[in-house]
């Protein structure tokens, strides 16, 4: 029997507010260590928190897209531990009352399948400081900017089956929370990072020995740590030393592509939950829930099943459009200008798609705007330009040249579709070529070719292909 | 200094309305008043410790600047120009705040607390940070880093606790009005074995904001005076609500001096026949039920009550106040402020002997309570336990307030004790709250008055426990009450 992969994620998605989730702190990133840290974060005594309604909130809108229970009396809680970035001694947390009970997550398979995985809950928290290692001897900074930062968690259910999976369920709740506005999704910066637990088994068997691989922060590394962690488990079971694995928590080094041990079992804190005296719990009625609810915009799912019936697109091509909100703000608002949305869905999924790829950008940083794009559509179903052409164009305007007409404009690319102009072109290279017209008639086709490549050069691929193939064969019939 | 020792004491045995009053006709400055207790601290000090900071400097430069606001006409608040002193735990700017503890002997707080802010903004002139027990854990003021306080009414005494520093600077008038803090009886304890008046708002009444955590489900500031009035006329400066204390309560505040000279007619009171159990000294149990005949004498009715969960209180709160005080003091680790132990060898090390040497005894053992209640395995046995016992005797309390507007009893089962008699008995010194905690589990607001001396001469006070947020006629009992005694006025005869 083959071994199965067993997969359950923990998210934490930093939400995207102004302020601290219990101090008035700015939460912008990148500040000089400790600029953003109030007497609260730095714990001084004395001091007591004070709940950001806008995380309730922003946890509400989760838990309602994913389907799940809300909590309707949350409790912040304490979790007890001493590290020197945790300033109080303890982060507050949700631990038996969480914001967000069981719910579910549908992603879609490599083979178009769609597959439930199941929420256990999600909860508020605060996030730690930093540890700054660089720039001391024999000694530790901290930098308390990034305290009481409030992060939501979202724990799975061991519902995954595979590094592939887990890739598409991330990816999914990455989308999501971007769309609900709650967290900016950065992933090198932090704002979205995940532990992955993982163990293999064999089907109809328990669950194996649990590792837990800690704060990955890319599509890429969650996919490595798992294929190098289910390898590593697999291969010391099969060498009978399936003993050695122990339920601990790893770190995944991406340059060697590997984990390592950070810390066993033994060694896992009894953080001593109990609620936090200083929070009174969170009370939320139905018509709290029913006022966020008409806040939510159009979630993904929902919006893909629109593209398909509203503007006929495939599952394929309304899928990769609704990837991101603002993109699929930005196709509704090119197929509308250009009135053709599979024109629109081609270029987008297409030229616009690989261009962003090759140079690593994510669609909100798409240096062309939609009116823009409309603008070059237009050009293409007037036979302006051709599609050949429209590349070139694109290139044009994405190197910030102007928009399509003056780019067009500026480069000569202006299509000839004057038939008399074509003519005369044409014309030219019949009586040249005698030899070629004399193949052509005699019944070979391929040299048709030929005549199309040269018409093409005279007119600097000006002349619009359909027109010339037209009058290349009346002409050419003699 | 300009004033001979009778006018200082003239003006030291004033009421903060007979101050008020004299400040704003002119009879007597700010500066004058100021200089007053300055000197009584400066004479009286060393014999009873009361203070672990006199903020002299400030206090002078203060009174400069009230002075001159009050004649400006910029300031004419009933607390306007009166000197105060705060138990060390609530923060200062600039000041030296240790919360009675060595791991705080170098803390200036860089900001104020909510209180403090408040009495700041009313016009009060601090003298200084009041002796307290380490971190409020203690009934008896030994516990301080900072040395035992002594009972002005005999210094072989002590003043209780946690408050001691500021009863007994009230008691030997080294200030007229102190804000104390109570988390289990650390105010009313206190301002019963002084023999001066001190009131436990209801939980929520007064922002914890800048007050140095114990155990932040029952932590309450509250004044301590001579007499109930005085009391009222701080309360009405620091209740209220204030946002930077999620648990702080937004029901209105009243006018707690409006109400001080209704009548007690038709005063239904309530005495729990488990106060009078055994436990109570026989000395203190006559005291205390003359002090309610008095009452009934005035037309008040009298009835017993049934408070069936009360012996649990103690237990409860053994629980609860340590597991709580466990985690808030965790902040205390050497990293950002306070004392941290000499050449650290690692992170560990730092932590461990930082906390070894910066807690107290009495403070550690509270943390190891605290910490084991809270521990996998038995937080379920203890901690939630002690929480649905603490929900019964809340409901007792409840159910007993349908048939009564008051309740009174003894605030402690003796009289002040001897320095070091209960030291080494934790379990006796818990015991001396054995009347307070419950009041404090449910969240009530509670005072201590005075009420008559034992043969020794030492003060005895009666506990009276009002309905949540009933902070008005508890004061207004007391009051009448001392309308008709003078218990409350009484000084110790080597401090007069």
């Amino acid at each position: 029997m083959e071994w199965e992969t067993v997969i359950g994620l923990e998210i934490h998605a930093q939400l995207a507010t102004n302020s601290k989730i219990f101090s008035g702190s700015s939460t912008a990133y990148g500040a000089e260590p400790n600029t953003q840290a109030s007497l609260l974060d730095l714990a001084m005594p004395g001091t007591l928190p004070v709940l950001n309604k806008k995380a309730v909130e922003f946890g509400i809108k989760l838990g309602l897209a994913l389907g799940a229970e809300i909590g309707k009396h949350s409790v912040f809680a304490r979790k007890n531990y001493f590290y020197p970035d945790l300033p109080k001694g303890y982060q507050i947390s949700q631990y038996e009352f969480p914001i967000v009970g069981k719910g579910q997550l549908d992603i879609e398979l490599e083979d178009g399948t769609v597959k439930r995985i199941g929420i256990t809950r999600a909860h508020l928290e605060e996030d730690a400081g930093k540890s700054v290692h660089e720039g001391f001897v024999n000694q530790s900074g901290i930098d308390l900017n990034r305290a009481s930062t409030p992060l939501l968690e979202i724990v799975s259910e061991p519902d995954i089956r595979s590094a592939k999976e887990a890739v598409a369920y991330v990816k999914k709740m990455h989308s999501l929370v971007r769309y609900l506005g709650i967290c900016d999704g950065n992933m090198q910066e932090g704002s979205f990072r995940c532990d992955v637990n993982v163990s293999v088994h064999k089907p109809g068997t328990p669950f194996g020995t649990r590792v837990e691989i800690k704060n990955l922060n890319s599509f890429r590394f969650i996919e490595r740590a798992i294929h190098h962690e289910v390898a590593r488990h697999i291969d010391l079971i099969e060498a009978g030393k399936g003993h050695l694995l122990v339920q601990e928590t790893r770190l995944f080094d991406p340059d060697k592509g590997e984990t390592r041990s950070m810390r066993s079992k033994e060694d896992v804190n009894d953080y001593r939950y109990f609620p936090d005296p200083d929070l009174l719990p969170i009370l939320i009625t139905d018509a709290d829930i029913d006022a966020v609810r008409a806040d939510l915009p159009e979630l993904p799912d929902a919006k893909k099943a629109r593209f398909m019936s509203e503007y006929g697109l495939s599952a394929y091509d309304a899928g990769l459009l609704v990837q991101s909100r603002e993109e699929g703000e930005y196709f509704e608002a090119v197929a509308k200008g250009s009135g053709d949305a599979k024109l629109t869905a081609n270029w987008m999924n297409g030229e616009v798609a690989a261009r962003l790829n090759r140079a690593e950008l994510a669609f909100e940083q798409l240096p062309i705007s939609a009116e823009a794009l409309v603008g070059l559509l237009k050009r293409i179903q007037d036979n302006t330009i051709s599609g050949k052409m429209a590349k070139d164009v694109l290139e044009a305007m994405w190197q910030g040249e102007g928009d399509a007409d003056s780019v067009i404009e500026a480069k000569g690319l202006k299509q000839i579709t004057d038939n008399s102009a074509i003519e005369a072109i044409i014309d030219e290279i019949i009586a040249a070529n005698p030899e070629q017209v004399a193949q052509y008639r005699s019944g070979k086709d391929k040299v048709f070719g030929f005549f199309v490549g040269q018409a093409m050069k005279a007119s600097k691929g000006k002349a619009n292909p359909a027109t010339l193939n037209d009058i290349l064969k009346q002409k050419l019939a003699g | 200094m300009s004033h001979t020792d009778s006018t200082s004491g003239a003006l030291t045995s004033l009421s903060i309305k007979a101050l008020h009053q004299g400040i704003t006709s002119g009879q007597f400055s700010v500066m004058e008043v100021t200089q007053a207790y300055l000197e009584r601290i400066e004479r009286f000090e060393p014999e009873i410790n009361a203070y672990i900071t006199v903020t002299k400097e400030s206090a002078l430069a203060s009174a400069v600047t009230i002075d001159n606001r009050i004649r400006a006409g910029e300031l004419s608040n009933p607390l306007a120009g009166i000197p105060y002193a705060l138990k060390d735990l609530y923060c200062t700017e600039g000041v030296l705040t240790t919360s009675g503890s060595k791991i705080l002997h170098n803390f200036i707080s860089p900001y104020d607390a909510h209180v403090t802010t408040q009495l700041k903004k009313a016009g009060g002139v601090l003298l200084g940070k009041n002796n307290m027990d380490e971190f409020a854990m203690g009934s008896s003021n030994e516990s301080s880093a900072y040395g035992c306080v002594r009972n002005p009414w005999n210094p072989e005494y002590v003043p209780g606790g946690s408050s001691g520093g500021g009863a007994a600077a009230v008691a030997a008038r080294l200030a007229p009005m102190v804000l104390g803090s109570d988390t289990g009886g650390s105010i009313r304890q206190p301002a019963s074995f002084c023999g001066i008046t001190g009131i436990k708002p209801t939980y929520g009444r007064v922002s914890r904001y800048g007050m140095i955590a114990f155990a932040s489900s029952l932590d309450q500031c509250g004044p301590m005076a001579v007499s109930a009035e005085d009391c009222a006329l701080t309360l009405n400066a620091i209740a209220g609500l204030d946002e930077r204390d999620s648990t702080c309560s937004t029901e209105p505040v009243p006018d707690y001096t409006a109400t001080l000279n209704q009548p007690l007619t038709g005063l239904r009171i309530g005495v729990p026949k488990q106060f009078f159990a055994e436990g109570l000294n026989n000395e203190v149990a006559t005291i205390i039920q003359a002090a309610i005949k008095a009452f009934e004498l005035q037309g008040a009715t009298v009835k017993e009550i049934d408070l069936p969960n009360s012996h649990l209180a103690v237990p409860v709160y053994y629980i609860i106040a340590p597991a709580e005080a466990s985690s808030n003091l965790s902040r205390f680790d050497g990293v950002r402020y306070g004392a941290r132990c000499d050449n650290p060898q690692d992170l560990t090390d730092m932590y461990k002997r930082t906390r070894a040497e910066g807690f107290g005894e009495e403070v550690k053992r509270r943390i190891m309570i605290g910490t084991y209640a809270l521990s996998a395995g038995y937080y379920d046995a203890y901690y939630i336990k002690a929480q649905q016992v603490r929900r019964l005797i809340k409901n007792d309390f409840v159910q007993a307030f349908n048939d009564v507007d008051v309740i009174m009893g003894p605030c402690a089962p003796t009289a002040a004790f001897k320095l070091g008699e209960k030291v080494n008995d934790p379990v006796a010194m818990y015991l001396e709250d054995l009347y307070t905690i419950p009041v404090s589990l449910a969240g009530l607001p509670g005072m201590s008055i005075p009420v008559g001396f034992t043969q020794s001469g030492l003060p005895v006070g009666m506990q009276l426990v009002g309905n949540y947020f009933d902070e008005a006629r508890l004061l207004n009992i007391a009051h009448q009450y001392q309308q008709l005694t003078d218990w409350h006025t009484r000084m110790p005869a080597q401090f007069a």
